[in-house]
């Protein structure tokens, strides 16, 4: 086989993985500002009315998941950062232990971590029916993801140094804290709360178990609206989604790629 | 001291939402009146065990069908630069964080009765094509949110190899096939294996996908949730649950043993 034929090989195979990627989300983003999608967009026209009818039946779901994002960001730093910081000050075996541990909700499938909080706190009503219950839910699945991103950057710098150098000054545990390492971690903890509030907005799989019919996050909505909404509706519903989680991603992979160049030659 | 209160956020959460509860799953699976016999029953039932049969099958399948064709591509973009080629690369990680529902309806869109495949095929060949509501779909979906996630981790380690071993290769006299099998895909083997185990263990677990395809595809994060929500069977859909993170959890392990990554294994 010549360099030409390889060439070509791997630009079709390339061509054809975009194609399919694309071409489902490109139908998704015309069928939701279609008229009529079984007619056509030519023959039936644009319109923004579906936007505005998944507005009206959905919007709850929508700024309930923002919430919950947002909280579960809060938490995930509040547990996250302190605990990343002393497994970067304790590098032994047991703190590969507790990293592994903390790591679970990563490699267990959302619905048996469902399952398992449902059965331990589902008799509890007043958070079980609450968006506690799925902030809990979020916060478990999202912790590895802060916890890893802030510990590869104390990782790549020589804290103890400056920590040392600080503490010769009389600077105290909390300030070394304050001062050194948080500062020092910011890129480590964007990239973490990037990713975060991205996954969060985008849970289904616990979600779809914890939640009530008061308690609808966005994907949960969209699993409701693919099974009971005309498709028009189910489009720009998840249209609104794709509006929210793209450019979330995007700078959800731009965060982590200047994290991760930390401490590199550029 | 000031390191121990570091930790204790962690504990308290750690211990009450994710030990505790690990430790009730097991404890429910076991509660029933078959007591540790179930899992013997998992796999004495022939329902349990072709679902679980199925699962595999159709998750192997995607894994072979998204590494050859991410790693292609992967390759192809680390090796040429050309105008556009940020495009391409977007336009194969954007799905990242879609949620399987998402991928599910895309599917519909794609291969359902009014997809975009029936209606050409229907048009132009008068044949009607319906793939989304079988294994079928289920395999696309999962090849959907398989692509991006293999992608990235060929291409980050494809970016770290050395070029002068390609470029040596050819001087020597390699043709295109023999540099491939003797330099660049040993040098690519561990990303290749992380990335196809973590591509499996998601597979495997995934559920929502399945759920807006078809309830009648028995792969069995469906049957867990089925047995769980329409049985009322605790103990058992306890002890599947159990069962499959067992699975995945060590696949990821062995696919992190091997390059120190992971990549979330939602959908």
């Amino acid at each position: 086989m010549s360099r030409r034929t390889a060439f070509a090989i791997q630009f079709a195979v390339t061509l054809l993985a975009c194609a399919f990627l694309l071409v489902p989300a490109i139908l998704s983003i015309l069928a939701g500002v279609t008229v009529n999608y079984f007619q056509g967009i030519l023959a039936s026209g644009v319109t923004l009315k579906w936007v505005g009818q998944v507005w009206e039946l959905y919007s709850d779901t929508i700024w309930r998941s923002m919430g919950i994002a947002f909280g579960c960001l809060i938490i995930t730093a509040i547990i996250g950062i302190p605990a990343a910081y002393g497994l970067n000050r304790f590098p032994g075996r047991l703190s590969r232990i507790v990293e592994e541990f903390v790591s679970l909700p990563l490699s267990i499938p959302g619905l048996a971590l469902a399952l398992a909080l449902l059965q331990l706190y589902g008799t509890i009503k007043g958070f079980r029916l609450s968006f506690w219950f799925i902030l809990v839910g979020h916060v478990l699945y999202t912790l590895p993801f802060m916890i890893r991103s802030v510990l590869a950057v104390f990782s790549t710098i020589d804290l103890q140094s400056l920590e040392e150098g600080a503490a010769s000054l009389g600077a105290s545990s909390w300030q070394r804290f304050k001062d050194i390492a948080l500062p020092n971690a910011w890129p480590g903890i964007l990239a973490g709360a990037l990713t975060v509030v991205t996954l969060s907005i985008g849970e289904f799989n616990l979600t779809w178990m914890l939640h009530t019919p008061l308690t609808k996050t966005l994907p949960v909505g969209l699993a409701d609206s693919y099974a009971s909404m005309r498709l028009e509706i189910a489009s720009a519903y998840t249209l609104v989604f794709f509006v929210m989680i793209v450019p979330l991603l995007a700078a959800m992979l731009w965060a982590s790629n200047r994290a991760q160049s930390i401490g590199k030659p550029s | 001291m000031f390191v121990f209160l570091c930790f204790l956020p962690l504990l308290i959460f750690s211990l009450a939402f994710l030990a505790l509860p690990l430790v009730r799953l097991v404890s429910a699976s076991v509660g029933g009146e078959q007591g540790w016999l179930i899992y013997a029953e998992i796999v004495s039932n022939p329902r349990y065990m072709q679902s679980l049969l199925d699962t595999v099958l159709v998750s192997l399948a995607v894994t072979i069908a998204a590494v050859l064709i991410a790693t292609t591509a992967a390759l192809f973009l680390t090796h040429n630069r050309f105008p556009g080629r940020s495009v391409l690369i977007a336009s194969l990680t954007f799905p990242l964080a879609f949620p399987g529902v998402v991928i599910g309806f895309l599917i519909i869109l794609l291969g359902g009765r009014q997809g975009l495949v029936n209606t050409i095929s229907s048009n132009i060949f008068d044949t009607r094509i319906v793939f989304a509501y079988s294994m079928i779909g289920l395999f696309f979906g999962y090849l959907y949110f398989s692509i991006p996630r293999v992608l990235l981790t060929v291409m980050a380690t494809a970016e770290k190899l050395d070029p002068a071993l390609v470029e040596a290769a050819r001087s020597l006299g390699a043709a295109p096939l023999q540099v491939l099998r003797d330099v660049t895909l040993p040098g690519l083997a561990p990303a290749l294996i992380a990335s196809g185990a973590i591509a499996f263990a998601t597979a495997m677990g995934a559920f929502g996908t399945a759920f807006t395809l078809a309830t009648n595809i028995d792969v069995l994060p469906m049957v867990i949730y089925t047995e769980f929500t329409l049985s009322a069977n605790i103990a058992m859909a306890s002890a599947l649950s159990v069962l499959l993170g067992l699975v995945t959890w060590a696949l990821l392990m062995f696919a992190r043993s091997l390059t120190g990554t992971s990549i979330a294994a939602s959908g």
